[in-house]
């Protein structure tokens, strides 16, 4: 991104976080702090184990902090948030619904939709029909999800998390589970999402390739217990290629975050 | 020159046509469909055999011919007992899915309510419904009202346990996706936890008809005038010993009749657990 940053969409102000009442519990995250500008593309890498999935559980208001404060959107972060859209690794999409139905899901649930959904049911399912066709599952609306292959799965799991039109997307490590080949093939259709939409968006990866060719900025965890040790802007041309993966330019970057990871996984904290 | 080997290309093959398998699958499916008539008409000529074979009496075991002669000797009033107690049986159960139901959403989806609740539901299921007949009879006096209760009492825990543990094992991360939504935990167990305790739900249903079977018949045994359990019990008292077992013959058939039920709705309504298998052996079941 060039230029100085307008507005902070997403800020974590020395955020900790224990998991368990007492003392003993696991200390997850300690003192972490990142701001994330609105529209922005940032993906957080670490060693395994350092926190990446805790840290969404605590941006989207699933879990409290035990100290320090996380701002959304202008506001304190109290509970689970609606403009929030989520995908983890696993698809889990409802196995009694219908693709077209799951991905309808937040619209039962998410007002202004919630109490519009009965009246304007069809306007709705064009509008997630256009989704699916965005990530190519056209014709595959009225399929359950055990009739599509993982990467289908994951897909549909995307519209899902974007059906609301969230102005944030959090993604925890949603391409982990496919194989090398899908995955490339879903950065594509995430850039092109994002591209089309510009949510806010937190991916969390071990995929340091993913994060290179698909992030603005790329944020560097420690081991557990979590924070940011590390920062670093990523101004590839957007719309990128997928051969800018395999570029000179990227490989170097991805060797310097790899670094800063190893770093981050011999020192202890 | 050393020019490095380049990846060879296959060329694409001629393909085969495709064996023919459609008629081998429909005589297996036509196989299936009556294979649950040869069992059971084998059963009953074995058992004939054996009865005639042995010289067996017919107050100790009838042979089945005399069973069906019985049978429809006493058509009639077999019938309006059997009327009899597959009403109780069925308002029994009713109330037993009910409150089965509404009982596995709470202990479900409240760790309170299971805390309070549970220990207290595991002591009245270990007492044995059986006894409590007569004390039912000092209440409600003899007749249906008893044999309705006993046939609830019987059946319902077992459908309370299974929707509360289809619920209570709710993943978390499915938990997350709704959640995240700022969905309230009241539309967590409408839209996920409920439809994921379906097929709990369906499996205990057919475990419990034949229990609401149990319970109908024990009581009518004990405390009625009316139903086959009764209609039994006179006819052993008058060593009429087929037209027991034509009262047992007809108890079965009316539970497989009820199963039958309670599987067509269950096909209906989960078909999504059986990932369509069924679409793909309709002779199942």
């Amino acid at each position: 991104m060039s230029g100085p940053v307008a507005t902070n969409f997403v800020e974590l102000d020395r955020v900790s976080l224990r998991y368990g009442d007492d003392d003993d519990g696991t200390l997850a995250l300690r003192g972490a702090t990142l701001k994330v500008a609105a529209g922005e593309f940032v993906a957080v890498v670490g060693p395994s184990g350092c926190g990446k999935s805790t840290l969404m559980k605590v941006v989207t208001g699933l879990w409290p902090p035990s100290a320090g404060t996380v701002v959304v959107s202008g506001r304190e972060v109290a509970g689970p948030l609606s403009i929030v859209g989520m995908a983890f690794q696993n698809p889990t999409l409802l196995p009694w619904r219908t693709t077209l139905d799951n991905v309808m899901l937040p619209l039962e649930i998410v007002q202004p939709h919630c109490s519009r959904l009965r009246r304007e049911r069809a306007a709705y399912e064009t509008k997630a029909r256009d989704l699916l066709g965005l990530v190519g599952l056209k014709g595959f609306e009225e399929r359950f999800p055990w009739e599509l292959s993982g990467g289908m799965q994951q897909r549909a799991s995307l519209c899902r998390a974007l059906i609301h039109d969230p102005s944030l997307l959090m993604l925890d490590e949603p391409f982990a589970a496919l194989d090398m080949f899908t995955r490339e093939e879903l950065w594509g259709a995430l850039q092109d999402l994002w591209l089309a939409r510009r949510p806010t968006v937190i991916l969390v990866t071990h995929d340091l390739r993913e994060a290179v060719f698909l992030a603005d900025r790329v944020l560097v965890m420690s081991a557990r217990p979590g924070r940011i040790i590390a920062e670093r802007a990523i101004d590839t041309p957007r719309p990128r290629p997928l051969s800018s993966a395999y570029e000179p330019r990227s490989v170097a970057l991805v060797q310097e975050l790899r670094e800063h990871i190893n770093a981050a996984r011999t020192a202890t904290p | 020159m050393t020019a490095q080997p380049g990846p060879t290309v296959t060329e694409p093959l001629d393909f085969l046509p495709e064996r023919p398998r459609r008629s081998a699958r429909r005589r297996r499916k036509a196989l299936r469909q009556v294979l649950p008539w040869i069992v059971i008409l084998a059963m009953f000529g074995l058992w004939e055999l054996v009865v005639r074979a042995f010289n067996i009496e017919q107050f100790v075991l009838p042979a089945p011919s005399a069973i069906f002669a019985s049978a429809w000797q006493w058509r009639w009033p077999i019938l309006d007992n059997a009327w009899q107690t597959l009403l109780t049986t069925s308002i029994g159960f009713a109330f037993a899915v009910i409150f089965g139901l509404l009982g596995g959403i709470a202990i479900g989806a409240s760790t309170l309510v299971y805390d309070g609740f549970y220990p207290a539901l595991i002591g009245f299921n270990s007492v044995p419904k059986v006894a409590v007949v007569p004390i039912l009879v000092i209440w409600f006096g003899i007749g249906t009202v008893p044999a309705i209760i006993t046939a609830f009492l019987i059946s319902f825990f077992p459908i309370l346990v299974n929707v509360a543990v289809g619920i209570a094992t709710l993943e978390p991360e499915l938990q997350d996706v709704l959640r995240a939504l700022g969905a309230t935990r009241w539309q967590v167990i409408k839209k996920v936890g409920l439809p994921r305790s379906m097929p709990y739900f369906f499996a205990s249903l057919k475990v419990s008809i034949a229990f609401a079977f149990v319970g109908s018949i024990v009581a009518e045994t004990v405390a009625s005038n009316k139903g086959i359990g009764n209609l039994m019990l006179v006819a052993s008292s008058r060593f009429e010993v087929p037209l027991a077992f034509a009262g047992l013959l007809v108890t079965a058939v009316m539970g497989i009749g009820m199963y039958a039920v309670a599987t067509f709705i269950e096909r209906r309504m989960t078909g999504w657990a059986t990932r369509g298998a069924d679409a793909m052996f309709p002779a199942q079941g």
